[in-house]
């Protein structure tokens, strides 16, 4: 692989851009692999990348049913923060925003992380309390994160709504100033380009169709491409979850439903941070093209549809200007939906299965695509040792058994 | 945007309605004679069809009933329950 540089650029440049290579190999399946991945989203792509850079597993195949990046790694509002309330969640979204900090060298392809900070308002008194208990347990967990009264957010965030007049007040919010966001597609074909070039095959159009065990431990898949023997296959689909488990005969907690965004059309820059309302339910931030990115609620029933109802978009438009009604004349170009798989308690489910070598990374519901690289990272390091990293272990799927729920409704109360 | 068919109402915006779930799932009539495996799967383990689903509805702006409905997950075409 040739890497990116400036010098690169200069003679890419120079030639006319005519000579670039292509960023990954487009493989077709081989008989067998020690790890085939199901799933080329983001989360599949950097599993996939760790075990070849970090455990040294590069027989590997990342098996993606359409193309990479295509599903919830392409359709989400690309916000990254780690201001989660309980420990476990904290030491993985944590985990995560430290690999975000030094991804585009790690992968050489610049992700566009943006770390333009991500203001959470409050609206009334128990957002406020709810609020400065979050700070405080970030702060003990290390993680950077501060609360702003009502003058402090007028300060940061002026187009806001902050008359005394508005429905839902603005009456402070906390700021995670290393927060932001990242270009989503990037974070795809960053990963596949690494991972191609220490070998892992990406297959594209190929989908699973069923999943072969013996003895009770996986020993590969059935494709629309053909059949492929497999060490150990991790399953990391996330709105099909279900579908697959199914496959494997055993269930999961998770339900799917469809998440919408939108587009506005793009205009000047106006709004050069990210802000989420958990009151009024809106989160909102604005693209390097201009376009504001607008992200919605998921409908409540299920859904395997990309797509959601006109009801969720007409409520968040009203969230919207609440919050900001110097956007009124905006005029919205595009919504779309992708599947989420949502927990009962919010937060994902990661490890072993009761499928011998058979591993499962899902559950993250509205707020996947900020834990891509540490989801990738751990989960690379629970499928490569057969157990649990210790970031992954209280993410088990046997929570549900035991009881020991990470409840984070109350702490990522919006989808995100 | 689903017209959803309320037995008594007819057909009525989704607006109208909450969704109850997975229909079928009955509260174990003894709990404390579960295993904990038992209990999690009643609590948390979902069927969480692609395809036809059959679920539980309630026109909850409107007369308050509840109803089942099955409902195609990957198209949303519906139909009354049984």
């Amino acid at each position: 692989m040739r890497g990116y540089s400036a010098f690169a650029l200069l003679a890419g440049a120079l030639s006319g851009h005519r000579r670039w290579a292509r960023a990954w190999r487009d493989a077709a399946p081989r008989p067998a692999y020690d790890v085939v991945i199901i799933g080329g989203g983001g989360h599949g792509l950097a599993t996939a990348y760790y075990l070849a850079k970090a455990h040294g597993i590069a027989n590997v195949a990342v098996l993606e049913k359409g193309w990479i990046g295509g599903g919830n790694t392409g359709r989400n509002t690309t916000i990254v923060r780690s201001n989660y309330l309980w420990d476990e969640s904290a030491a993985l979204y944590e985990h995560a925003l430290k690999l975000w900090e030094g991804l585009s060298s790690e992968l050489n392809y610049n992700v566009m992380f943006s770390q333009r900070g991500v203001l959470n308002i409050a609206h009334n008194l128990h957002d406020v309390r709810e609020g400065k208990r979050r700070v405080n347990a970030l702060k003990l967990n290390g993680v950077d994160s501060e609360w702003l009264g009502r003058e402090g957010v007028a300060a940061f965030c002026p187009i806001l709504n902050l008359s005394d007049h508005a429905r839902y007040p603005v009456m402070g919010g906390t700021l995670q100033r290393r927060a932001g966001t990242a270009r989503h597609d990037a974070v795809a074909w960053g990963y596949a380009r690494a991972a191609s070039a220490l070998g892992v095959d990406i297959i594209q159009n190929c989908e699973v169709k069923a999943i072969r065990t013996a003895g009770g431990r996986v020993t590969g898949v059935e494709t629309s491409r053909g059949a492929i023997r497999a060490g150990k296959v991790g399953i990391v689909v996330a709105g099909h979850s279900s579908v697959l488990a199914d496959m494997a005969g055993f269930r999961l907690p998770v339900e799917s439903h469809p998440l919408q965004a939108l587009v506005s059309e793009p205009i000047k820059p106006l709004l050069d941070t990210v802000v989420m309302s958990n009151a009024v339910h809106v989160y909102v931030s604005q693209s390097d093209k201009g376009e504001l990115v607008i992200g919605a609620g998921i409908d409540a029933y299920t859904s395997y549809a990309q797509r959601g109802s006109f009801p969720v978009i007409e409520h968040q438009m009203g969230a919207l200007l609440e919050l900001f009604p110097i956007v009124s004349r905006l005029r919205m170009l595009r919504t779309w939906g992708g599947v989420v798989d949502v927990c009962p308690d919010a937060s994902p489910i990661l490890g072993t299965t009761p499928v011998g070598n058979l591993f499962l990374n899902c559950g993250w519901g509205t707020g996947g695509f900020k834990a891509t690289p540490g989801s990738g990272h751990v989960f690379a390091h629970t499928i490569a040792t057969g157990a649990p990293h210790p970031l992954a272990a209280p993410f088990a799927l046997d929570r549900f058994t035991s009881g020991k729920l990470i409840d984070e409704h109350g702490a990522a109360a919006v989808a995100h | 945007m689903l017209l959803i068919p309320c037995p008594h109402c007819g057909p009525r915006d989704e607006i109208e309605f909450a969704c109850g779930g997975e229909a079928g799932r009955a509260r174990p009539s003894d709990p404390s004679a579960l295993s904990d495996t038992d209990w999690g799967e009643y609590l948390f383990m979902r069927r969480n069809e692609k395809g036809l689903r059959r679920e539980r509805w309630r026109h909850s702006a409107g007369c308050g009933r509840w109803f089942v409905l099955e409902r195609d997950t990957c198209t949303h075409a519906l139909r009354a329950g049984r």
